[in-house]
């Protein structure tokens, strides 16, 4: 199964994101988001970081998610390439994240991705798995 | 969704309705700017949708508005203007002002000719390159303690050129003076904080850039002589915002007024447009982090302009006065103004988001600075990087859009689709052999950024011109061009 494809947007850039569970989902969506911020094929890191989130729903706390990804992409300067869910309920989530340090190799890096975005962002259920579209601001 | 061509009405050459009862739960019109020719990409994406949707915003007055550079964006449209009475609940939208909070433009003239430029124009090109910090999470050379910082989110570009990056008469031809009034940095979140640290004087990435141009048409020469320009002179635009400052702020108060949707029994039909009203603890709140971004926006231009000027200083073995480097206007065009309108009659104090639209005001108005107070704001709108870009002046037709004009060319094709028009083209290729220098650090911003995916700037200049919101001034084109 695919894990996520672009989809056209005049002005930002939009995936369309497949899971086989919520757990796959969130992952996948953190992997899509940094396969468009930077390359990742063949990329390594030992750095690892573990986030604990809360929000009021589930598409919340998946924006929330990648929020939080971001937020350490810029400040800590990390490119995640792995992601391990390890909790996720309807406004719960506690994951791990694999990285590696941006000034490895600066020519990784492809577009900068200003924010996650709200808009038309709703977690559907198919008949075997999960899927969502997400519009990032660039 | 997309919207239909026969639910738009036509009101005449250059003004399109979007009538209320297109979708339930709009309390106003919707109008479009725009020639017939422009509305099939119009009509191709969901921006008009978009439009109805902020026709949903409690306290909106007279119309949800498009400049004919609309597109679609997130929540508001990209070219999306409107306006919330403030003292009838109206609300005030992160979303309607975006994450590049104050992205903006600024233009500076020189008294360079291209005779001049031309035999330097590659090493030019690269000094700018070389001292601008650009591109994905590019850093730059001034550092701010964080003390200082908040004494810059208060004080904008004016803490810049205090410490040194500019001259006191660039505050003047700042919008806003460069600083905003009622920043409140207790307002911005730490997590802001840090990510706004160290990008000070750096331009970003995307569509962010900076431009060496020349003037290759002078529509009006009295006003093009009140701004010292003429045929054939040097210019140079740059085009950036608030960094990761801002993207934080509004990710963060976006998120917070969800939860006001419910408290404020507001409703509407995308969560990007989470709103609060303006009168309201939340939205003072954001007005006061969203000034700070703002500011902080304005600081970077100035920084940006500074590096420039002392690059061409260097390169031209000029002084600042024979160089002549005077800055013609700066422009915010992602950001909401408490601005006062007569609404039927009465004097009505209303919250402005402009998002992807420039304030221009007209002849006379009191905020303009001494010299431009007769012919009006002055307004500047980028191109793409093979075409032109523009100064043109308000003009007291654009009341009826409360002074606001379009921002730019506007976006038809998506990025990936410019890719893939531009798969086996070198685009700067193509550029050089028009004459167009262009040096850039991303790997697919070049084919991202063709002129092919943008609407051509002359006919959405055209529509503004020919609409009475704006008074074309002179037309520049690009030589020279450093993106992130």
């Amino acid at each position: 199964m695919k894990r996520y494809e672009q989809f056209p947007h005049t002005s930002d850039i939009g995936v369309h994101v497949y899971g086989k569970d919520l757990r796959d989902l969130f992952e996948n969506a953190a992997f899509a988001m940094f396969d468009v911020i930077a390359d990742l094929e063949n990329i390594s890191g030992d750095m690892e970081e573990t986030i604990e989130l809360e929000a009021q729903d589930q598409d919340l706390l998946l924006v929330a998610w990648l929020d939080e990804l971001l937020y350490k992409f810029f400040t800590k300067g990390l490119i995640f390439y792995k992601f391990q869910v390890e909790l996720l309920t309807e406004c719960e989530l506690k994951a791990k994240a694999f990285a590696r340090p941006v000034a490895v190799n600066r020519n990784r890096l492809k577009t900068e991705i200003k924010a996650v975005t709200y808009s038309g962002l709703k977690i559907r259920k198919s008949d075997a798995d999960y899927e969502v579209e997400i519009i990032f601001d660039v | 969704m997309t919207v239909s061509p026969s639910v738009l009405e036509r009101i005449d050459q250059f003004r399109w309705r979007l009538p209320r009862h297109y979708k339930d739960g709009m309390r106003v019109d919707g109008v479009i700017y725009a020639s017939e020719d422009m509305l099939k990409d119009i009509l191709a994406d969901k921006a008009l949708d978009q439009v109805a949707n902020v026709a949903f915003l409690p306290g909106i007055v007279r119309h949800s508005l498009a400049m004919p550079d609309i597109h679609w964006g997130y929540g508001f449209p990209i070219g999306g203007v409107a306006a919330t009475d403030v003292d009838a609940g109206g609300v005030i939208s992160p979303g309607g002002v975006g994450f590049d909070i104050n992205c903006g433009v600024r233009l500076v003239r020189s008294n360079l000719h291209e005779e001049d430029l031309r035999p330097k124009l590659q090493d030019l090109v690269y000094a700018l390159y070389n001292n601008v910090p650009a591109g994905v999470g590019s850093k730059g050379d001034i550092k701010v303690s964080e003390k200082e910082e908040r004494k810059l989110l208060a004080d904008g570009a004016g803490w810049v050129v205090a410490h040194g990056y500019g001259r006191q008469d660039d505050l003047e031809y700042t919008e806003d003076r460069g600083a905003i009034k009622g920043a409140n940095p207790d307002a911005v979140s730490d997590r802001a904080y840090e990510r706004g640290k160290r990008q000070s004087g750096t331009l970003g990435s995307g569509n962010h850039f900076l431009e060496v141009q020349v003037i290759d048409e002078i529509y009006d020469e009295t006003l093009a002589g009140v701004f010292g320009l003429e045929k054939g002179l040097i210019t140079l635009m740059i085009h950036s915002g608030s960094r990761g400052l801002g993207y934080q702020v509004c990710d963060e108060y976006a998120r917070g007024m969800i939860k006001c949707l419910s408290k404020y029994n507001i409703s509407v039909p995308d969560r990007q447009l989470a709103c609060a009203p303006v009168n309201s603890d939340e939205g003072k709140a954001y007005l006061g982090a969203m000034k700070c971004a703002a500011n902080y926006a304005w600081a970077n231009r100035q920084c940006l302009m500074h590096l420039a000027r002392v690059t061409l200083e260097r390169v031209f073995n000029l002084g600042p006065k024979d160089l002549g480097m005077e800055l013609i206007y700066d422009v915010a065009h992602n950001i909401a103004k408490i601005e006062k309108y007569n609404i039927d009659g009465k004097e009505k104090t209303l919250c402005v988001h402009r998002k992807g639209a420039t304030r221009a005001f007209p002849p006379g108005h009191p905020d303009l600075p001494a010299k431009y107070r007769k012919i009006g704001q002055p307004v500047i709108i980028p191109g793409d990087m093979g075409r032109n870009s523009y100064l043109l002046v308000g003009s007291e037709g654009a009341e009826e859009t409360f002074y606001s004009t379009c921002h730019g060319a506007g976006r038809r094709l998506s990025r990936t689709a410019a890719v893939l028009a531009c798969r086996g083209r070198s685009i700067a290729r193509e550029l050089q052999d028009k004459g167009i220098f262009v040096k850039s650090s991303g790997r697919e911003t070049l084919a991202e950024e063709a002129p092919e995916a943008y609407k051509d700037i002359n006919q959405v200049v055209n529509v503004v011109s020919g609409s009475g919101i704006s008074k074309r001034v002179c037309r520049m084109k690009p030589i020279g061009v450093i993106k992130g």
